[in-house]
């Protein structure tokens, strides 16, 4: 039997078609942004949050009428450029591995005077809420490396013991779902439902996506930081909300910038 | 021998660098002192969602591939979990497992007080209905999937336990317990199994 060809055209058509439909609203927003970004990188929202994060950076603030320009990022106090690319860090006068974010907390604590409480009041924003301020300062701070590759250090005992203990809690099963972090990021070409997940553990493409962080989510429309993007995935894995800066989503961000090692920093990206 | 002490020296430092070296050891303790120390403000019955229990310990332990002695226990200690409806009927209603296929409401710390039953968030993973587009890839497709078994008694059987706890059947599997966790009640699952193995659920169209 021969298939009359304007049969067989019009099933090629819809097989074409059918995912074109199944794509939401969110995602054809976003390939708006994806030809705006084209036609002109500067559009990018998520920089409007690097600019308000830059002016927080100067400002004199908090109890001790301090800026932030003396805080060490770990290549010397005030050193902002390509330091978000070799965090986490050991540092000494903290005694603990930091990211980028708790780091932000020990410098607002000790050089402003803030209380740790009041920083963490609103970590992270809500939809269509305007950003906070550790989310402006983490997308500023990453910002300084976009372009740069990830190039964390391990020749501290405490950061090599991190990338173990976050490699340990990435295949960790828990929760009443009995998920890891590489039951949703463990095998390559995946989806949760339309969403395209990235297998984490494949340099390849931990690469291609960690450095995209902190990003502009436009299903959100605001920034989302690392330390949010962990805590959200706990969340959907039906675990209690991670304290920000933990130990936890501290040894996680060393696991996945380590398995992005050399991978370029494209903060702050356009996300779904 | 010329040095005894460097010798026991040298098999302290051997056993200690052995036992570090095996999963489990010191690796899954410092990662169960680092969550210890970093959900401080949750409230103790949430903490306990962190703790694990011997399956989750030995599937994070192996990645997942346990050892065959360790997989045969993982299999018997989760058969024995399996609950069947008091009147033992497996098949429920499709129309309502469609519902519950759908959902994906409960259990995230934003679901409480509950507004709703918890569903079975079976298409995050799983392609089912073909009028569904929106289904994910982590699972198998499920397209066709009573059709394809000759709707068989015992595939019924095979549903509800897979549903109920994978683990009895696939040590290590990826899906979650739903009814061992009690995620989902017995008369849930059983609309779920109507939804896959009913000649009537679009599932088999």
């Amino acid at each position: 039997m021969r298939v009359r060809p304007s049969l067989a055209f019009a099933a090629v058509l819809t097989a074409l078609i059918v995912p074109a439909l199944a794509l939401d609203d969110t995602e054809r927003k976003l390939e708006t942004y994806r030809q705006m970004l084209k036609a002109d990188p500067w559009s990018n929202p998520g920089l409007l949050e690097a600019d308000r994060g830059e002016a927080l950076w100067r400002e004199k603030r908090g109890p001790k009428n301090a800026s932030l320009e003396g805080c060490d990022l770990g290549k010397g106090a005030g050193k902002v450029e390509g330091a978000f690319a070799e965090l986490p860090r050991f540092f000494a006068d903290a005694g603990r591995v930091m990211d980028l974010e708790s780091r932000l907390v020990w410098c607002m604590e000790r050089l402003q005077g803030f209380a740790r409480a009041d920083i963490l009041k609103r970590p992270y924003s809500k939809a269509n809420q305007e950003g906070t301020e550790l989310e402006a300062l983490a997308t500023y701070v990453a910002s300084k490396s976009s372009g740069m590759t990830f190039a964390p250090s391990l020749a501290h005992p405490k950061e090599r013991a991190a990338l173990k203990v976050g490699e340990t809690l990435f295949f960790r099963r828990q929760g009443p779902m009995d998920f890891a972090c590489a039951t949703c990021h463990g095998d390559t070409g995946k989806r949760i439902r339309l969403q395209a997940l990235p297998y984490l553990s494949k340099p390849a493409e931990a690469r291609a996506v960690v450095g995209e962080w902190p990003a502009y989510r436009v299903s959100q429309g605001t920034v989302m930081t690392m330390q949010h993007r962990i805590a959200d995935c706990y969340w959907q894995m039906r675990l209690p909300l991670v304290d920000y800066g933990s130990d936890v989503t501290i040894a996680l961000t060393m696991y996945l910038v380590n398995q992005a090692r050399g991978g370029a920093i494209s903060a702050p990206a356009i996300k779904r | 021998m010329k040095h005894p002490g460097l010798f026991a020296v040298a098999v302290a430092v051997l056993t200690v660098a052995l036992l570090l070296s095996l999963p489990g050891g010191e690796d899954g303790a410092s990662a169960d002192a680092a969550i210890k120390a970093s959900w401080t403000s949750a409230a103790p019955e949430w903490q306990a969602r962190l703790v694990q229990d011997e399956t989750q310990k030995a599937c994070s332990q192996y990645r997942n591939a346990p050892p065959r002695d360790v997989a045969q226990a993982i299999v018997v200690r989760e058969r024995a979990s399996i609950v069947y409806p008091a009147d033992g009927k497996l098949m429920g209603d499709w129309k309502k497992g469609r519902q519950l296929a759908q959902s994906g409401y409960g259990g995230r710390f934003t679901d409480y007080p509950p507004r709703q039953a918890n569903g079975g968030n079976c298409y995050a993973c799983h392609q089912l209905d073909a009028g569904e587009l929106s289904y994910g890839t982590l699972g198998p497709s499920l397209l066709r999937y009573g059709r394809n078994r000759k709707f068989a008694e015992a595939e019924i059987k095979a549903v509800y336990e897979r549903i109920y706890n994978p683990h009895a059947a696939i040590p290590c599997a990826s899906m979650p317990r739903l009814g061992a966790s009690k995620f989902l009640t017995p008369e849930q699952i059983r609309d779920l199994v109507a939804f896959v193995m009913s000649p009537e659920s679009p599932v088999n169209e």
